[in-house]
This record gives structure tokens, sequence and C-alpha cells, in this order.
């Protein structure tokens, strides 16, 4: 376990490296706009010059990226440039992180309850009202863009119950509808993946087995098929949950929610070079983290897994 | 079947011993010869989904009438701005009635033809970039699957894709980018594909091997027969599924870029830049309908490809003929 944890790990720093490499190549592709902010149009082309090369971005790529690597090893992410000039970037997101935080965990928790039970109640009923409307749902929620269903979520939902159109800090009720909202699309996969692993699962020997030996149609489902649907489920999760950080772009912005997820389109509006390399960055290992220790945890949960062979947990 | 008795053995090599036999079907029958057709299957356990064929003829009749909608008579061009003979001002929200089925927005333009104009726009951003997932999926994920010291490589390859969020690749590369049709297209293309790969990778490796193909390569099969007549109705249903989902999938992927402002320019119409005008205008009751004709037309056709691409991919799946 320890010697794949750690074989594991090493893979996970390589391939962190290689995409920081990556991303911060396809960096110096930007716009040079984003590197001046406001100043941008009261400059001449010599001054913009003398500007890029006191910032380092004339000297011969392989340098740029050493100095790059040494900052980023100290923990310095850079400047914002045009969307809070001179302030740190881990001070910017710092003040954002908390309400990503929180709207993404409530939403992950209802979309676990409620998906899963939905899930469950759509194969134990299959071909019957649940079944049929589940799939309704499911279908509706995975092929209209989000965006569409969100803004008429917002648009009649408010009207009907009443409750406020943004985002209030000091007011509850203004929270339930973006949680909600939130947690529409992770509802219908894991319905979609529960009912489509647990109809498949229904035909086979050991679920048979546990019918003759005369266990009850719901104690089967709950204890012995659902238990062998999570273990690819748990996969997935630790990521699940390390992206509520970066936030949900419709809904932070559509509600003014000051989290995580707005700031890279207020970001990219603004041009704010070192902030979209700061949060490109950011995301990315974010990414690999999960899947790392989605890895790891479904090492741990599923005992079939064989550590030592080729290949792992893949 | 010779006609003569072979009396001495040296007489078996005699050709006038053998003659060749006409095809005969009655003959053929009894043989165990069956005329199953995969294509004749798959549209037989299609059309048994009275919905999908609804939404096929539905979807049908749609892609030809946003292709010759210009053509057709007294349709308004989906960029000029109409001007009110009256006032002698851009004729701005106008509500829906008999000159504009579906009114006018902010600046004039008719929001019938702009539909149908976006709706081209979405679909061609769709289809190119469903066939172009296609091809390139299938190739690489077919080589990643044949070829072993490739394995190694792109496995590395897909880790490093995959473990980035898609939407981050987009955003960034639409920003490097200027805005226009190519970039959306590229800049899709780019990560489309790796799904497709790995699926095909999967599917290769588990079929290359199985009992069926190696006994036709034993009896000397082709493997360009191999490939049509074993492996490739394994790859037409995941195939004709992802273009169909490739249509729901770009058309979001283009009302996100819109949304954050990285879509295409506002001089072309498409469905993303479509509810986008129209978000603006949802809080006001009257010109509600601007955001609601789109967002209805979105969802049809996006809902209509998504179902009519499971059914298709579940009819084209062997294992389901009978």
């Amino acid at each position: 376990m320890i010697k794949y944890s750690i074989k594991r790990l090493l893979q996970s720093l390589f391939t962190l490296f290689i995409i920081v490499t990556i991303v911060f190549l396809l960096m110096r592709l930007l716009p040079e706009e984003g590197y001046f902010g406001a100043s941008y149009d009261k400059l001449d082309e010599q001054q913009k010059e003398a500007i890029l090369t006191s910032m380092g971005l004339r000297d011969p790529i392989h340098k740029q990226l050493g100095s790059f690597y040494k900052k980023l090893l100290e923990g310095d992410l850079g400047q914002s440039i045009t969307f809070r000039p001179k302030v740190p970037v881990a001070e910017i997101i710092k003040d954002k992180i908390p309400y990503s935080l929180y709207f993404g965990l409530a939403a992950i928790g209802i979309s676990l309850v409620a998906g899963v039970s939905l899930g469950i109640a759509m194969a134990m009923g299959k071909g019957k009202m649940w079944d049929k409307l589940g799939t309704g749902y499911v279908v509706f929620i995975r092929a209209v863009p989000a965006a569409v269903y969100f803004l008429f979520l917002q648009l009649y939902l408010t009207s009907v119950f009443k409750l406020p159109i943004l985002f209030d800090i000091d007011k509850p009720i203004s929270w339930i509808l973006p949680t909600i909202s939130m947690s529409l699309g992770g509802i219908a996969s894991y319905a979609m993946w529960i009912r489509r692993y647990m109809v498949d699962e229904l035909n086979k020997d050991y679920v048979k087995l546990a019918r003759a030996k005369g266990l009850k149609g719901r104690k089967i489902m709950i204890k012995h098929v659902f238990r062998n649907a999570f273990v690819p489920m748990a996969q997935y999760l630790p990521a699940t949950i390390l992206f509520t950080i970066a936030g949900s772009i419709y809904i932070e912005s559509l509600y003014s929610i000051p989290g995580m997820g707005g700031l890279l389109v207020e970001v990219i509006k603004r041009q704010d070079n070192t902030l979209v390399q700061a949060l490109v960055l950011i995301y990315s290992s974010i990414g690999i983290v999960g899947l790392f220790l989605g890895d790891i945890l479904m090492a741990i949960f599923d005992p079939r897994i064989n550590l030592e062979k080729k290949g792992g947990a893949r | 079947m010779g006609k003569s008795i072979v009396n001495k053995l040296t007489d078996s090599i005699n050709e006038d011993l053998f003659e060749f036999q006409e095809y005969d079907e009655e003959e053929a029958k009894r043989g165990g010869y069956s005329n199953y057709s995969y294509w004749y299957s798959t549209w037989k356990v299609f059309i048994q989904n009275k919905l999908a064929v609804f939404l096929l003829i539905l979807m049908s009749l749609l892609l030809i009438f946003t292709l010759i909608q210009p053509y057709l008579p007294n349709q308004k061009s989906p960029t000029e701005i109409h001007i009110n003979q009256e006032t002698r001002l851009p004729l701005s929200n106008n509500p829906p009635d008999s000159e504009f089925l579906f009114g006018t927005n902010t600046i004039g333009q008719d929001l019938w033809s702009r539909i149908w104009s976006g709706s081209r726009t979405s679909l061609l951003i769709g289809l190119v970039v469903g066939a172009w997932e296609a091809v390139i999926g299938i190739t690489i994920g077919a080589m990643w699957g044949y070829i072993p010291w490739l394995d190694r490589p792109i496995t590395e390859i897909y880790n490093v894709i995959n473990n980035i969020p898609k939407t981050i690749i987009l955003v960034l590369m639409t920003y490097i980018m200027k805005p226009s049709l190519y970039t959306m297209i590229i800049a899709m293309g780019l990560t489309s594909w790796i799904d497709m790969a790995r699926f095909v990778r999967n599917l290769t490796v588990i079929i290359r091997d199985r009992e069926y193909n190696l006994a036709s390569k034993c009896l000397g099969t082709p493997t360009r027969r191999i490939i049509t007549k074993n492996l490739l109705p394994y790859l037409v249903s995941v195939i004709m599924l992802s273009i169909a989902l490739s249509i729901p999938q770009t058309i979001g992927y283009e009302v996100f870029l819109t949304y954050i402002g990285l879509g295409l320019p506002v001089s072309i119409p498409s469905l993303g830049n479509l509810i986008n005008e129209g978000r603006l205008l949802m809080m006001a009751p009257a010109q509600r309908y601007q955001l609601i004709f789109p967002s209805i037309i979105i969802s049809i056709i996006t809902i209509s490809f998504y179902m009519m691409g499971n059914v298709f991919s579940d009819a084209a799946d062997p294992k389901n003929h009978v």
C-alpha cells in the first residue's frame, strides 16, 4: 500500500511538473496588453518594451521558466495587475474561497443524498413512473445548457417563492436557490450512474444467491449492490470535493456571489495575466491532487484491486 | 461431388472429378446461411422506439428548414436593423406580431431569422467538432490499442490532458486566440477527442484478441474484413453517439463561452449570443420573449439530439439485435 502510494505520488508530481510547464509556456502567448493595466493606451512602444523587459518577459524562455519555478517554490504567485493592482494573488483568493467552498460542499451533499436515492428508486422500479420521471429529468439536465435552466430557475422561482434575486450574506434565505441550482447537475449524474450500475448488476450471480438465501429485495439493493456501485464513485469524490474551491461560474455570477467562480471570468475580462496564470495553475493542480487522492481512496475501499499489478488502480 | 467413381488413387488429382457449384439460396439456408444485415437490424430496432422516430423526423425537418430558411420568401436578414418608418428610429424590442414572428431585439433585428441563423452556426460547430472527435479519437484510440510501444506515451499524454479541467483549457484557448468560428472549433476540438480515444482504445484491446477474431484470422480472413465486419459494428454505435452528443455538448460550451465573454463576436448570430442578449433583458417581463424563444429552440435541439443519439447507440449495438 505504501509502496503504491509513493509510486503514485511521484507519478502525480511528474504530471504536475509537465502541466505547470505547459501552462507557463501557453501563458507566454497571452495578449500582451494584459501586463500594463489601465496605462496601456498612454504608453508608446518604447515604454511598453521597457516595462516588459523589466518584468523579465523579454528574457530567453528557459530563464523565465527558471525564475518562475523559483518564485513558485517560495509560494509566490505574483501580483494582480488590473483586477486589484499590486495586491498579491494569494490574498485575493483567500477572501473568495470560503464562499465557493460553502456552496460547493452543500451542493455535493444534496446531490449525493438526492441523486443516490433517485437512482436507487429508478433501478428498483425499472420502467415504472419513478424511472420514467427520473430519466426525463436526467435527459433534460444533461442535454440542455446549464445557463438556460439556471436563468429560468432564477427568473421564476424567485418570483413564485418571493426569494431575493441576488445573494446577500446576511440573509440565509438568499442562499437556498443558488445551492439547489448547483446541485441539479450532480443529482442527475449520480442518479444516472447508480441506476445503470444497479440494473446491470441485478443479473449477477451474487445477487441471485442473496435472493435464493431469502434476503429481501431492498436489503440486497442497499447492502450488496449499492456498496459495489459506490466504489467507482469514490474515485471521483475527492476531485469533486476539491473542485468546489473553483466555484461555479454560472451560479456565482448570476447571483453575484463573491466567490472563485466569478473570479476567473472577471480577470479574463480585465485581461489580468498574472491572475489568469495563477488560477489556471491552481485549478490544474487541484485536478491532479484530486485524482491522486481518488486512486488511493479507491484502493482502500475495494479489496479486489491488486496494487502490485502493473497499472495499479487505473 | 464428382460424377465418376474414383477407382484408383491417382485419379483423385484429376481436375475433371470436381466442378464448381452454383449458389443456391435454398441449399444455403439449410446450411445455416442468414440474411442478417447489420444496418437493417439497427434500423429495425431504432424504429421500434416511437419517440426516437418522431424526434428524427422533427430534427430532419428542422435541419432542412434551417438550411433553406434564408431562401424562403419574406425572410429578413438576421443582421439587418429595421427602421420604424414614422419615427425614423430603429424598431427595437418590437413584440412578436405577424411581421416579426418572434419580435425584434434591442437594436431592431428580426429575432426569427436570427434564431435560424444561430441554429445554423451552432449546428455547424457541433457537426464539425463531432466529426473531428470521431476521426481523431478513433485513429489515436486504435493506434493506442494496437501498437504496444505507443501505449505508455499516449497514456501519459492522456493523464496530462485529462487532469486539467476541460473548461479551463477551453477558456484559455479562446482567451489566447481571437474570437471567431475557427477559434471556437479549434478550442473544442483540442480536448473533445480524448474520451473517444480512451474508449476506442479499451474496446480495441478487448476485441482484438477475442476468440472469434482469432478464429477468423486462422480461417484466413484478411485483416481488412476483420476490421470492417468484426470491429466496425462496435465502433459505429460509438461514432454515431459521439456525433449526436457533440451537438448538445458544443451548444452548451458555446453558450458558456459567450456567457463569460469569450464567445463568437456579436456580429455572428449564434444560439449562445441570442441567450446572452436575452439574459440581459430578462428582468423586464415585456421583453422576456427574447430569452424564451431562443431557450425553447435550444432545448428542443439539444434534447432531441441527446435522445436520438442514445436510442441509436442502443440500436446499433449488435447485442440488441434479435
